[in-house]
């Protein structure tokens, strides 16, 4: 399993390293540079800032500096922010942005899995026509919708939450963002654990383990939750991508210090080291629940062989 | 062919699918009409109503914005242009992915395999900040933003054609037209294509809301449509920034995006099980 | 005493089921149309039929398997205590520990993410509220007794990597790890070829004696019925048409279903010589409505009162442990 986990690990790096290629040509194809727009610059000074950031190299140079800075971890300096470094500015702002996306998407399985399988068993009652037509809606309206609605609704009319802003470890602060980024993915689960646990539900090794006595209990956490979950696991990854997506807003939206705000401004910037490093941060991060999603996939269905 | 379409029919016309058809209409018709009905023009500033909130008996129905812009006027436009974009981006995607997906799975073998391995390379990475790259490098306009959303739609559709084209490509008749020596690309073309169609435009019609919501996104970032054209996701954007003096600049567009998205969804989860024969 | 003794007793026994998306009680479709059955202690029945004629729905009414969208009315009676309607919850006392029931496609019934010991041994711990551990000791003890070959590393394997035939041996263990009264097996060879066939049934008939459980055994083909019952009742379109002694049922039939079945069923002893024969016809769909005798449409003796008339299920002339639904049944 370790082995099978490393080897996985180490083919990633191509698929990183053609991803981090194809970024920093895109970024450096653009028109603009990252001083343009501060005119009160004189050209030397230009020039200057130029070389001291080694933008007057040839491209390649400067592909293969910044290649080499990041096998060591350098992630190199912020252009726009100067005097911090990319690996700072990251380093500070991502626990809140994991802590954001992991909340949700921990909140996302929690609830939809449950509720999904209940659906399913009462199947066609109100309780389950109520829970599909919820979970279309939140599929359906998007969280730079959800959050400002929110807001308006229990921060300044009723004044119970705060609108924006944060503070370490609030729950309340943190309570309405988690909530919009949460609810879009908890209705792609609950609807995908509620079909899938259809089917499951009339499979014929439920009927045998309904055979065999076992309590309802039984039968749904040992036979039928594992297969029910196979195509939650798979949509694992691009829920994360979707939460990814919506912290950009929702960070923005909420003031949260986290990097999301970073991907847009850098790329309005041209501040090209700050938004490279936000591509191979989100891609790593990416890569690696793709790995795991493999790993589940394999614990869910032992018919999975793992073979790198 | 007609009976499998008048049995598609008959189970679409369930309540839940002839409620999203009837909503989608209704906004279509409202955006189409709307113009007609209210004399306010979209650029139009009227310095005497300045974020004025909505009255149905006033000049402004749905009231106005900081600058005095009718939001009744802008809400439409905002709605027409997102659905607009909506429909093109699918059509780019549309015809990218069955092009692809039809040819690596009449292919099949290697060229499928590799095919697919860009599929999912693809799928794996953050592709919204391809398409940020995209819209904020290489200038703000409408063709960026069509044929970069266009271009992340394209995976999923992909994938679904040649799910289908592999199932079909093994049925006689296909086996009929290469004995009988047709080229691959017009079996393609004239026998495969035609026999995939029923659940690519179901999923079309689920891909026009998520693209509706990306673009929205966009333009919520401000990377979208630009002033001093409008479309729902710029709107919420100004709203969202006036929420507490000015809550219906959020509350109308919000309102229009949302409805219009639950409508298109449901219809499209109609569509997919209506047009599920079970025997594709 | 039979039937106060009797191990199962089902008494008029009808199930029906609503096709989804209808809503109207007339499209009911019904599968089992008042059956009646007694299963003494340690005895095996056989139940023939053609696949649709009802067999299966039986005893998964009898032990509460139906799916939601079907209905079952009449009486089960199983060692005095009533089933039909019962909760899940006081099912689940019956099911599994004192009447277990075995499928037909081994590969489909057993869970494919458990191991093949974990099956076996949650119906102890699940029943008998001993210890995993314990539950798969004796699991052990039963896969070594329904021979399945190196059941240590058995235990510890999935489903998908035992063969179809060892599959079934860990059906067949799994029902019977609490002792059941009463095993009631649904095609238990019909997936498994010819010479495993003959295994399994050997392997029931040792484990039956074993135990000193009753056993049904329902299946489609006669012969392998023939080779365990004491007694078989032959179903067609929902109802019992003759039930006897296997020796009169096998050799001197009153239905000319019966009749039939035995015609169409091949002797390996003995050459075919030309076509094999076989039952003209279809089996009335489970939908229909039947007016007069199912089997007239396909019976070589049926008149005209056969097609108005249903034969009630009766005494058969001259055997009388035997019952026939015929108007004009065949003599021996």
């Amino acid at each position: 399993m370790l082995r099978y986990f490393l080897i996985r690990l180490a083919g990633a790096i191509p698929t990183l390293f053609a991803v981090v290629t194809i970024a920093f040509f895109l970024v450096h194809a653009a028109p603009g540079g990252p001083f343009d727009q501060e005119q009160t610059l004189t050209p030397e000074i230009q020039a200057n800032l130029q070389r001291a950031y080694g933008l007057d190299q040839p491209i390649w140079t400067q592909y293969t500096r910044y290649v080499a800075g990041l096998a060591r971890g350098n992630f190199g300096p912020s252009f726009k922010y100067k005097d911090f470094s990319v690996t700072e500015l990251i380093a500070d702002g991502f626990p809140v942005t994991l802590e954001l996306g992991t909340l949700a998407m921990a909140l996302a399985l929690a609830m939809g899995v449950p509720l999904g399988t209940w659906a399913a068993l009462r199947r066609d009652s109100v309780g389950d026509h109520a829970t599909m037509a919820l979970s279309v809606a939140g599929i359906a309206v998007p969280s730079f919708v959800l959050l400002p609605f929110l807001g308006l609704v229990f921060g300044i009319r009723l004044h119970w939450l705060p609108v924006a802003g944060w503070e370490p470890l609030s729950v309340a602060h943190l309570l309405l963002p988690v909530v919009a980024l949460t609810l879009p993915p908890l209705g792609v689960i609950t609807r995908l654990t509620r079909a899938n646990m259809l089917e499951v539900l009339r499979s014929p090794y439920i009927r045998t383990a309904r055979a065999k006595g076992l309590s309802l209990r039984a039968i749904l956490l040992r036979h039928a939750l594992r297969p029910a979950l196979l195509p939650v696991a798979s949509y694992l990854a691009p829920a994360a991508a979707s939460i990814m997506t919506g912290s950009l807003v929702v960070e923005s939206i909420a003031g949260l210090p986290g990097i999301g705000r970073y991907m847009v401004q850098g790329a309005l910037n041209r501040d090209y080291t700050l938004v490279l490093g936000m591509v191979v941060i989100y891609s790593t991060l990416l890569i690696v629940l793709g790995l795991l999603v493999d790993l589940l996939y394999a614990w869910l269905d032992p018919r999975v062989r793992l073979h790198a | 062919m007609s009976v499998l379409a008048a049995e598609a029919w008959r189970r679409l016309r369930t309540g839940k699918a002839m409620g999203a058809l009837w909503v989608t209409a209704l906004i279509l018709a409202f955006t189409l009409l709307g113009p007609l009905l209210n004399p306010n023009g979209i650029e139009a500033i009227d310095w005497s109503h300045v974020a004025s909130s909505p009255s149905l008996t006033g000049a402004h129905w749905f009231g106005t914005d900081r600058l005095g812009r009718d939001l009744f006027a802008r809400t439409l436009e905002g709605t027409r242009v997102s659905l607009a974009v909506g429909l093109l981006a699918s059509a780019v995607s549309l015809v990218f992915g069955i092009g692809y997906g039809a040819v690596a799975g009449y292919a099949g073998g290697r060229t499928d395999h590799l095919m697919m391995r860009i599929i999912e390379t693809l799928s794996g990475l953050p592709l919204i900040f391809f398409v940020i790259f995209m819209t904020v490098l290489f200038g703000r306009n409408e063709y960026v933003l069509f044929g970069s959303i266009g271009a992340v739609g394209w995976l999923t559709m992909a994938r679904i054609v040649r799910g289908q084209t592999m199932s079909v490509r093994r049925r006689e008749f296909i086996e009929a037209a290469v004995v009988g020596g047709a080229r691959s690309g017009r079996i393609i073309w004239r026998h495969i294509v035609p026999n995939v169609i029923g659940p690519v435009i179901a999923y079309a019609t689920l891909t026009v809301p998520q693209i509706i919501m990306l673009e929205s996104f966009l333009s919520f970032l401000g990377l979208g449509i630009q002033e001093p054209h409008a479309s729902l996701g710029t709107l919420i954007a100004e709203g969202a920034g006036e929420m507490e003096a000015a809550p219906w600049m959020l509350l109308i567009p919000g309102a229009f995006l949302a409805a219009l998205l639950v409508a298109l969804n449901v219809l499209g989860d109609a569509l997919r099980d209506a047009l599920d024969t079970g025997d594709a | 005493m039979p039937g106060s003794a009797a191990t199962l007793a089902i008494d008029d026994l009808r199930v029906a089921f609503l096709p989804r998306g209808a809503r109207e009680a007339c499209r009911l479709v019904t599968a089992v149309r008042g059956v009646s059955l007694r299963v003494d202690p340690r005895e095996c029945l056989g139940l023939v039929g053609e696949s649709g004629s009802g067999k299966t729905q039986i005893f998964l009414a009898a032990l509460g398997l139906l799916p939601p969208n079907s209905a079952a009315t009449g009486r089960v009676r199983f060692q005095g205590e009533d089933l039909l309607g019962e909760t899940s919850g006081r099912l689940n006392r019956v099911r599994g520990s004192r009447a277990s029931m075995i499928f037909q496609d081994p590969m489909t019934s057993l869970t494919p993410h458990l191991k093949v010991g974990v099956q076996i041994a949650e119906s102890l711990v699940c029943h008998e509220g001993v210890s995993w551990r314990d539950a798969e000791r004796a699991a052990l003890g039963m896969l070594e007794r329904v021979s399945v070959p190196e059941a240590a590393r058995r235990m510890r394997q999935y489903p998908h990597e035992l063969s179809g035939g060892l599959r079934q041996r860990v059906t067949i263990g799994m029902s019977l790890i609490c002792k059941p009264a009463l095993l009631i097996a649904d095609e238990p060879t019909t997936a498994l070829d010819v010479t495993l066939q003959a295994q399994i049934i050997e392997l029931l008939r040792s484990m039956r004696t074993e135990i000193g459980m009753s056993l049904v055994l329902i299946s489609h083909d006669l012969a392998v019925v023939g080779q365990l019952a004491e007694r078989i009742a032959v179903m067609y379109g929902g109802r019992i048409v003759e039930c006897g002694p296997a020796r009169q049922i096998l050799h001197a039939p009153r239905h000319p279903y019966t009749a039939g079945l035995l015609e169409c069923t091949p002797d390996l002893t003995r050459p075919v010589i030309g076509r094999m024969p076989t039952l003209g016809g279809q089996p009335p769909s489970a939908g229909t409505q039947i007016e007069g005798c199912a089997f007239a449409p396909r019976c070589p003796r049926a008149a005209e009162r056969c097609r108005v008339e249903r034969p009630p299920l009766e005494t058969a002339a001259g055997c009388p442990e035997s019952t026939v639904a015929c108007h004009f049944p065949l003599t021996a």
